[in-house]
This record gives C-alpha cells, sequence and structure tokens, in this order.
C-alpha cells in the first residue's frame, strides 16, 4: 500500500473546475514532482494535502489514515504535513528564531528552550545560524524561502509539500534553495514538490507527474517524463519549456 | 530632400538658450507685498501696543514687546535684499554677455522674491487674526482670550477638566477591549459562528449610525429611570462611560475588523499550515500586524473620543465645558470656554507626535531602508 494514496479527487471554484478526477501515489521516502502549465491543478492538489483547501470528492490517504471529509483534525494533519509557500509567508513582525519557534511552542507545546534549541540546530544546519535574530524583510528572498523550509521543518513533519518555492527568486538564489530540498531528499524526506525547475525535478525526483487539466495526464521515472514522453500534451509542454531555454 | 532635412537638423536650437533678462517685474511685485504687509505689520502693532498699555500691563514691557515685534516683522526684507543683489548680478552678467552667469542669478532673483512672498503671505494672515482680535476696541480679544478672567478660573476649569480626562481615559481602556471583542465576534468561523457573526454586524452598524449625543442621552437619563437593579445605581459620569464605550466600541470594531482584513490572507495559510488554530493564527500571527496597521485610525477615534467627552453636558454632569459654561454665564464672557479648547489641545497633540514616533521606530526595526 503506498504512503500516499490520492483517490478519484475533484475540486472546483463555482463553475471552475481546477482538479478533475486525479489519482496518484506517493510510496515513503519518495519525492514526487509535479509539473504543468499553471492553471493545471498542482497547487491546488497541494494546498488541498495541507487542508488549506476542501475537496469536492474523492478522498487521501496517508499512511491509510483519510486526510480529507468530515471528522478530520485539520490542525493535527498539519502537524504532520508541512507545506512551503511560493512568497514564502514568513510572519514579518517576528525574528527568524521566532517565525521557526511559534508553531513547536503553541501546537507541539515544546518549552521555549526546546524549541529555540532546535530551531538554532536546524538553521545552523542551513546555513543561517546568524540571522536567527534578524527580520524577515530585512534578508534576500532565498535567505527567507530557506527560513521557510526551516520553519516547516521545525515541525519534524512525515510529508512536506513544497508550492513553486522557487519562482519567486532572483535567479542567482535559486540554488541556495534548491541545495537544501537536494539535501532534504537525499535524508529520504517524503516531498512533492510542484517546480517549473525542470533541470533540478529530473535530477532529484522518484517521479514525475505532468498535470494538464486537474488530472495526472502522464507519470513516470524523470527519465522518461522528460526523454521519451509518451503524449501529445506532454511533449508540446516540454518542448515550449525547452524553447524558453529553461531546461 | 535630403540636403533640406539637413538644414532643417541645423535650424533647431536648444529653447533654453539665450540670454535671460532680470525679473524686474517679479521683483517689484515682491517689493510692494512686502512694504504694504511691513506697513500693515507695523499699524497693527502700534494698535496692540496702545490696547495693552490700557490694561494694567507695565509700559516698559509693552515698549519692549512692541519694539521686538516690529523688527521681527520686517525679516521678510532680509530675502528682498537677496533678490536685489542677485537682480543686479543677472544686469550685470547681461551686460557683459555671459548667459550661464545670468541665468544662474536670475533663478537666484526669482527663488529669493518667491521666498520672500511665500513669508509674506503667512504674516498677512497672522495680521488679520491679529487684527480681528482688536476690532471693536477689542471686543474680540476681550470676549474670548480675556486673560484675567482665563487665569483667575484656570483652577476650577482643570479641575472639572480631570473628570473628562477620568472619563475617556476609563472609556478608552473599555473601548479597546470591546472593540476587539466585537472584531473577533464578526471574524467568528463556520456555521457555528454565523449567527454571532450577524449580531456583531447588526451592532456595529446600528451604533455608528446613532450621534454619540443622543446615545449618552439615552443612557444617562434612560438608564436610571428603568429602575434594573445593580446598573440604576451606578454614578452619572459611569452612565456616560457606557454610553461612549457602546458608541465609539462599534468604530473601534470597524477599525480592528479593518485592520485584521489589511494583513494578507496568506499569513493566515501560512499559520494555519503549522498547525495553528483560528484563534492561535489570530492571536500570534494576524493580531500583532493588524495592531501596527489600525494605530493611526485608532488614535484618530481616540482623539474623537476624548472631544466627545464635552457631550456629557446634557446629562447635567459638571465636566470642563459644562463648568466654563457656567463661568461664562456668570461673567458674560468666553475665555473660559477658550481654556477648555486650549486644555483639549495640549493633551490632544502629543499623542500625536508620540505615535508617530513609535509608528517609525517599529518600521525602522522591522525593515531594511525604513520609509
Amino acid at each position: 500500500m503506498p504512503f500516499i494514496e490520492i483517490r478519484d479527487i475533484s475540486k472546483s471554484y463555482g463553475a471552475l473546475s481546477v482538479i478533475n478526477c486525479l489519482s496518484m501515489s506517493v510510496e515513503e521516502h519518495q519525492v514526487v514532482c509535479l509539473i504543468g502549465p499553471s492553471g493545471s491543478g498542482k497547487s491546488t492538489l497541494l494546498r488541498c494535502m495541507n487542508g488549506l483547501e476542501s475537496i469536492d470528492h474523492g478522498e487521501i490517504l496517508v499512511d491509510g489514515d483519510r486526510i480529507t471529509g468530515p471528522g478530520v483534525d485539520l490542525n493535527s494533519l498539519r502537524r504532520d504535513i508541512g507545506i512551503v509557500f511560493q512568497s514564502y509567508n514568513l510572519f514579518p513582525h517576528m525574528t527568524v528564531l521566532d517565525n521557526v519557534t511559534l508553531a513547536p511552542i503553541r501546537v507541539l507545546r515544546q518549552s521555549k528552550r526546546t524549541a529555540e534549541e532546535r530551531g538554532i540546530e536546524l538553521l545552523k544546519r542551513f546555513g543561517l545560524a546568524d540571522k536567527a535574530k534578524e527580520y524577515p524583510d530585512r534578508m534576500s528572498g532565498g535567505q527567507q524561502q530557506r527560513v521557510a523550509i526551516v520553519r516547516a521543518l521545525a515541525m519534524d513533519p512525515m510529508v512536506l509539500l513544497l508550492d513553486e518555492i522557487t519562482s519567486a527568486l532572483d535567479p542567482e538564489l535559486v540554488s541556495e534553495v534548491l541545495d537544501i530540498v537536494r539535501e532534504l531528499a537525499n535524508e529520504g524526506m517524503t516531498m512533492l514538490l510542484a517546480t517549473h525547475e525542470m533541470g533540478f525535478a529530473r535530477e532529484v525526483s522518484s517521479k514525475v507527474c505532468f498535470l494538464w487539466g486537474g488530472s495526472v495526464y502522464e507519470e513516470g521515472p524523470p527519465e522518461q517524463i522528460f526523454g521519451d514522453p509518451q503524449r501529445d500534451r506532454t511533449r508540446v509542454f516540454l518542448s515550449r519549456i525547452r524553447e524558453a531555454k529553461r531546461i | 530632400m535630403p540636403s533640406g532635412e539637413a538644414t532643417h537638423q541645423q535650424a533647431r536650437r536648444l529653447t533654453i538658450g539665450g540670454m535671460p533678462s532680470a525679473p524686474t517685474a517679479l521683483f517689484f511685485v515682491a517689493l510692494i507685498t512686502v512694504t504694504l504687509v511691513v506697513a500693515g505689520s507695523w499699524y497693527t502693532i502700534a494698535t496692540m501696543g496702545r490696547a495693552l498699555r490700557s490694561s494694567q500691563l507695565a509700559d516698559w514691557l509693552v515698549t519692549a514687546t512692541s519694539v521686538l515685534l516690529a523688527f521681527a516683522s520686517i525679516l521678510v526684507m532680509l530675502p528682498m535684499t537677496r533678490a536685489f543683489k542677485q537682480w543686479m548680478n543677472v544686469r550685470r552678467a547681461v551686460a557683459r554677455n555671459d548667459a550661464i552667469a545670468a541665468r544662474v542669478a536670475r533663478s537666484g532673483a526669482c527663488d529669493q522674491c518667491w521666498i520672500a512672498i511665500g513669508y509674506t503671505l503667512a504674516q498677512f494672515i497672522i495680521v488679520v487674526a491679529c487684527q480681528f482680535l482688536l476690532a471693536n476696541n477689542q471686543a474680540v480679544a476681550k470676549t474670548f482670550f480675556f486673560v484675567p478672567l482665563m487665569v483667575g478660573t484656570f483652577p476650577l476649569v482643570l479641575d472639572a477638566f480631570w473628570l473628562n480626562v477620568e472619563i475617556f481615559l476609563i472609556a478608552e481602556i473599555f473601548v479597546l477591549i470591546w472593540g476587539l471583542v466585537v472584531a473577533l465576534a464578526m471574524f467568528a468561523p463556520g456555521a457555528a459562528g454565523k449567527p454571532l457573526r450577524i449580531i456583531a454586524t447588526a451592532y456595529v452598524d446600528v451604533f455608528r449610525a446613532i450621534p454619540a449625543v443622543l446615545v449618552i442621552y439615552l443612557v444617562g437619563f434612560g438608564i436610571p429611570l428603568t429602575g434594573v437593579p445593580i446598573i440604576r445605581n451606578l454614578s452619572l459620569p459611569a452612565f456616560v462611560v457606557i454610553a461612549l464605550t457602546f458608541t465609539v466600541g462599534a468604530y473601534v470594531a470597524e477599525i480592528y475588523r479593518a485592520g485584521i482584513q489589511s494583513i494578507h490572507w496568506s499569513q493566515a495559510a501560512a499559520a494555519r499550515s503549522l498547525g495553528l488554530t483560528h484563534m492561535q493564527s489570530l492571536r500570534f500571527v494576524i493580531l500583532p500586524q493588524a495592531v501596527r496597521h489600525i494605530i493611526p485610525p485608532l488614535l484618530n477615534a481616540f482623539i474623537a473620543l476624548q472631544k466627545d467627552t464635552a457631550l456629557v453636558t446634557v446629562v447635567g454632569v459638571i465636566d470642563a465645558f459644562n463648568q466654563s459654561m457656567v463661568i461664562a454665564a456668570n461673567h458674560y464672557n468666553l475665555s473660559a470656554v477658550t481654556t477648555v479648547a486650549v486644555l483639549f489641545i495640549v493633551i490632544s497633540i502629543p499623542q500625536t507626535r508620540l505615535v508617530e514616533r513609535m509608528m517609525q521606530r517599529d518600521r525602522a526595526r522591522m525593515r531594511a531602508g525604513s520609509i
């Protein structure tokens, strides 16, 4: 049985159908990349998995447990499934360390000391120890996004969802963020990432899903999707990306 | 025709080129304005001196003040002398055909002329105001600013003013809490929160519509009439505090609501995604940021509230305004009311400055290159 199983989910905003009978599965320690044109449902899928959006039909199972539908404690679900956003969404009125320790203290009921020790340790690991007392708005986008990842990691999540985390960054800052993701992948963190960094997706993922029109249009190992896509839309999408020199 | 085009290109010259002329017209306009206003100032100072001498002020003091003011009033001549020098410079530069120097001098002369005119206009407004005070044998000054009466009744007015201060301080504390409670009710989540949301919105709509003076009147005279136990025994100022809390609380709830909504939804999403509950994300993430946005409008509401304490007069509480009206009736002179106005000014301005300073420091802390 796969670690994450998404069964036939649908989601629409009024008349606009965003996710349409989407099914996929993720094994533990796998890194799955979601690629596809904007509006194909990548972000919405991630937000549904974190309970930030509700789904209309279908269900999502994690480790055999249903995490969607009525009766699910979303607050405890979110302790185990972390998400990092495209626009970092750090709390601007708090220092970096306070950003990282807020949830461990308030949600996991850790003592301030334990949380801060762990927070400092994580910041050190990702080269941000000297920024602990800094405010987010005084840092570069790359640094802010690394802090956002650390903030999600401080909750010790079982799954990490990364929603186009490099899209808002200047090109020269992208690699410092991707290095962290690569490191997490090597450690065996289960991750789902929506991304436009095709080269990175090819290198880091165990599986690539091409989303189109709100469902998985084609999936497979990265060599196959990028090297020998089987279906038309995937080919068209990838050739456009190639024309734009983004691979 | 290519050659024709070339001539056309060559024929064009920069429009700003050429020898400027001295700004004679502007200079004379400025000079006349300044002269007239200085003359008006001296006339006013002389009238004021006569008026002050007839009151019991010492002669030498009046003379010294008048001389000082007379000197101050001719300070606007200073830019005119500079303008004159520059005007001469323009003429000299034109004579030796130095266009650049002439341009520089001309712009300096114009600047100084305009500065003189600007300051003269301000002085003119002050002179007009003084003339109004002196009008009709200083009737205006005596009616509003009769110093002996103001000094004599100051302790009485100040004493009554403490009641205003007490009312608004207590009301402000209540308003802060009550407004927040109502605002949070307006954001009560889910289907369960719907009735609360409706009631809170209805309350805000109703109390923002009713004039504060009506609420004070209704509560202050109405509650004692109802004879409801416990609250009927409250003092009159307490009723006023209640009335003001309900009225201003509606405004402040709206301010809180706008502040909470001004925080981008992605902040709430980030907080909730970390497992924080609705209340936790409000308390630790949304409200601390909203507070920074709402401080300026909150201060406005508070200053309005402070001024509204003068409305307690309608239920017969002896506050500063009521006290000063009694004095005004007794002496047939409004100067004590002016004292109240001054007291309100004195408490209001420092608050504005203090909050401005606080906001600046906060911005500097959170952002590089603060605005």
